[in-house]
């Protein structure tokens, strides 16, 4: 089976995230004065191929845990899409 | 006493802390690559600055992977001494050798200034010829410096005592000030400043010559118990 995982990696809450500080103040000096609050994040996408989507959830899992985020101080949430075929 | 220096591609003060420690503290030092596979017969073992593998994804992340980090978990395992700095205390949180992780500084700046500190525990390895809460000046230079750790952590962090180095005027929004820490046993040390960097005059000051005195100073001493 092929799988299109969608990966969301952002601070905790309780980190104060200084790029998207920056970010908010850009926005207030555009006037944009109604934003208030801003989340910069990472976004990954991975094809992969697993034999059930509850191998496939595991092993993304596994992947978010030991090396796209730091659990330190961030936290992650994946989606998975079976697919037909892998994307060229 | 035998002290190995990782070199992980983007490793750039591996000649540094070499020279710290052979030339300027006596101590019989030599460079290994982050391909070896083995750590054998080191009594030190030292994660120097830069920015390895790019600092891709985060600082630290990708070279927690390379062939050397198993073998060094195992030397911390054993109770051998590891000194991380600036970009190898990022890879040591990384590794889960020490608690907490390294994020941006509070400013976004690059900093790099010779930065005050204070010694506030000397009963360690890494810094038992300072007198306590000596106030030394060591060079910093990161953008991601500022430490974090969740506040079950940091609160078993400072009941333990391992805090080792705190800075005087919190240059990145470090919590606690915290500049350089140990891990829970005291063999594994990351700090963000640099002591290498400090060791003559002409770099501007000797301050960090302590760090490599202190562990000099334990492993003879530990070598003298053992002989007895």
């Amino acid at each position: 089976m092929n799988f299109l995982a969608k990966i969301h990696v952002n601070y905790k809450p309780s980190v104060l995230d200084p790029k998207a500080e920056a970010i908010k103040t850009a926005l207030t000096r555009m006037s944009m004065d109604n934003v208030s609050s801003v989340l910069y994040g990472k976004y990954f996408e991975l094809e992969l191929t697993a034999d059930s989507v509850a191998a496939a959830n595991t092993q993304v899992d596994r992947i978010c845990d030991e090396l796209l985020a730091n659990v330190n101080m961030e936290t992650y949430r994946f989606e998975l899409e079976e697919q037909s075929e892998v994307r060229e | 006493m035998r002290a190995a220096v990782l070199s992980f591609p983007g490793s750039n003060c591996d000649r540094d802390l070499l020279w710290a420690l052979d030339t300027m503290s006596g101590i019989d030092s030599e460079l290994v690559p982050a391909s070896a596979e083995h750590l054998d017969n080191y009594d030190l073992v030292c994660v120097p600055g830069g920015f390895s593998y790019g600092d891709y994804l985060r600082s630290g992340a990708i070279a927690r992977f390379s062939p050397v980090m198993s073998s060094l978990r195992e030397h911390a395992d054993r109770g051998g001494l590891v000194l991380g700095i600036c970009n190898g205390f990022q890879i040591l949180c990384e590794a889960g050798l020490l608690p907490g992780a390294l994020q941006w500084n509070r400013n976004l700046n690059f900093i790099c200034e010779p930065e005050p500190l204070r010694v506030v525990n000397t009963d360690s390895a890494f810094s038992n010829v300072y007198s306590q809460d000596q106030e030394i000046v060591l060079p910093i230079a990161h953008g991601e410096g500022n430490y974090y750790a969740a506040p079950d952590t940091l609160a078993k962090i400072e009941a333990n005592g391992q805090v080792i180095f705190r800075y005087v005027d919190n240059p990145n929004g470090s919590l606690n000030d915290i500049a350089g820490l140990t891990n829970a046993a005291g063999n594994v040390l990351g700090m963000m400043p640099h002591p290498e960097r400090a060791v003559e005059q002409l770099l501007g000051g000797t301050d960090g010559l302590g760090v490599f005195a202190s562990l000099k100073a334990q492993c003879e001493e530990a070598t003298t118990n053992a002989a007895r």
